[in-house]
């Protein structure tokens, strides 16, 4: 039975009993903290193999436990749940309840990669985090994140044209995340240039809209990425054995 | 003095066409005012950014090396990139094209099919701007062409994440005394300094900004964002000198973000390194494009004496 360190401490874990008494003697309240018992029988054998077979997962068998990544993780800093080396560990186990405790922060990895620098055995810990955001988004445990929303515009738009352009990105991103352009922050950011510089900054807008960025000559390019990329994608719903309950359905 | 680069193909990438223009307009400037002549490479297309690696690794490592194709094609043996994002981007391709079969299949594959040359690793060497300027001319060519100088601005430099991490793809980095540092780096303090400023002890200077989740996690970026501009401001800094796009409109736009959200304002400018070391060479501020950056920066460099 594997030791389970985090629901030690985690508080809804812990069985108190207001009035007990045992043999004669009162054990009541702080006498008599229990732990809900630890054994895990519903272990997730296939877990870790498809969050391998997904881009950026492939190292996780590699993982010693050091903690080397949560230590140096940017957002750990900030948020103590955010745990990568647990997470390895629960993928490892197969013990996809306890992850699911914290489905909805594993895609704020911002991918700055002190985990991958700091890693001794090179798991890739960045990539595991993408990985691991994509298979909770595959198998439906968790909506697409802002995320995931924002890097398929923007990935979208590079397979389209071969650039992208960093206005057009915003305003999508905001209309699929139904967001407002008039944000104060955002306002006061443009009107500050708009200030300084009126005319350069209504051309370069109204230019924008009329000549975007584009590579020449990108069409056989294109072809050829989005070939690939639906290939990929239904590898991917075979590895997750999504292919099949859709054929059921 | 060493001339390591004659003549580098230049890959501007999306930003320094977009938000960070006064990023492409100074460090032309300054490649000018050096004489350090750079091509643009030739109908190039996106590196893939901080974005499409999520949707398959494998495309980005595609698309960086249709750009180093170019390059090669149109007889560099060097590409320089300003811009840290396609700077690693392009690292990284050339490392997973030299060690990962299924990458060079990838890619091969993909270049057939799009009808190009498939690049082979070792063909070309990808620079950063930093190393462009340090291995052209150095501090001692720097001193030369000052005019005026950074008359003792502090600065506070900032490099980021992708100029240094993952260690593995930057194989020229962490070679000893004079070679680039991946856990300290000291490039563009070395160039700042030789012009003249006086960089302060800046414990964040690879730091995240947070900038792959500016948009679709912004509280979490302005948070760091944040981080980095008190700590410069701690520091004794007046501005904090950027060599990335995307840190650099991060924490312009987080500053900015952080007193009309938190209510927590910070006075700390921030300008690229190729501004500042235009500024110092005697170029106007309009020459390297102060009036572009979001981060208003005029008065307080009027006030130093170098507007």
């Amino acid at each position: 039975m594997p030791i389970h360190e985090k629901s030690l401490i985690r508080p809804e874990n812990l069985i108190e009993q207001d009035e007990l008494v045992i043999d004669g003697i009162d054990v009541s309240g702080h006498w008599s903290t229990f732990i809900t018992s630890r054994a895990v029988t519903d272990y997730n054998e296939a877990m870790q193999d498809e969050i391998a077979g997904l881009p950026g997962g492939e190292f996780i068998h590699r993982c010693w436990q050091c903690g080397s990544c949560t230590n140096a993780c940017t957002i750990n800093a900030l948020n103590n749940d955010f745990n990568p080396r647990y997470w390895i560990y629960l993928i490892r186990m197969g013990m996809e309840d306890e992850l699911l405790i914290d489905k909805d922060i594993i895609w704020q990895c911002v991918s700055c990669n002190k985990c991958t620098y700091a890693c001794p055995r090179d798991v890739n810990p960045e990539g595991v985090m993408k990985a691991t955001a994509h298979w909770l988004e595959l198998k439906g445990h968790t909506p697409k994140s802002p995320s995931m929303i924002f890097d398929e515009g923007f990935s979208e738009q590079v397979f389209k044209t071969g650039k992208i352009e960093d206005g057009l990105v915003l305003r999508q991103f905001f209309a699929a995340t139904g967001q407002k352009l008039t944000q104060t922050w955002l306002v006061s950011m443009v009107l500050g240039l708009v200030r300084r510089m009126p005319l350069t900054m209504l051309t370069r807008l109204g230019l924008a809209t009329f000549f975007r960025p584009r590579t020449r000559n990108w069409g056989a390019a294109r072809a050829a990425i989005d070939e690939y990329v639906n290939e990929k994608q239904a590898e991917n719903n075979r590895l997750l054995g999504l292919d099949k309950m859709e054929d059921g359905r | 003095m060493s001339k390591k680069h004659k003549e580098v193909a230049y890959y501007p990438g999306c930003a320094l066409e977009g938000t960070a223009q006064s990023y492409d307009r100074s460090t032309k400037a300054i490649g000018k005012a050096l004489g350090l002549p750079i091509k643009e490479l030739d109908n190039w297309n996106c590196c893939g950014a901080m974005e499409v690696k999520n949707i398959d690794p494998k495309l980005q490592t595609y698309l960086s090396a249709r750009n180093l194709s170019i390059a090669e094609d149109m007889g560099f043996d060097t590409v320089m990139a300003p811009c840290n994002g396609c700077y690693h981007n392009l690292k990284k391709a050339e490392y997973d094209l030299e060690h990962d079969e299924s990458s060079r299949e990838v890619t091969a594959r993909l270049s057939n099919k799009a009808g190009h040359k498939t690049y082979k690793a070792g063909k070309v060497e990808t620079i950063h701007a930093l190393d462009w300027i340090k291995d052209s001319v150095g501090e001692e060519g720097i001193k030369e062409k000052v005019k005026g100088g950074l008359k003792g601005l502090k600065i506070a430099n900032y490099y980021g994440c992708m100029y240094t991490r993952p260690r593995h793809i930057f194989p020229e980095k962490d070679q000893g005394p004079g070679s680039e540092s991946t856990s300290k780096p000291h490039y563009m303090d070395d160039l700042l300094d030789a012009a003249g400023a006086n960089s302060v002890e800046f414990p964040l200077k690879t730091a995240c900004c947070g900038g792959a989740h500016t948009l679709s996690d912004s509280d979490t970026s302005t948070k760091l964002v944040l981080n980095i501009l008190q700590a410069a401001e701690a520091s004794g800094a007046d501005v904090i000198a950027t060599e990335c796009p995307t840190c650099h409109t991060g924490l312009e736009m987080h500053q900015i973000r952080a007193e009309k959200m938190f209510g927590k304002k910070t006075k700390v400018k921030i300008l690229y390194f190729t501004q500042l070391l235009g500024l110092a060479m005697g170029l106007s501020p309009r020459k390297v494009g102060v009036h572009e950056n979001f981060s208003e920066s005029l008065p307080m460099l009027r006030e130093k004496g170098l507007g």
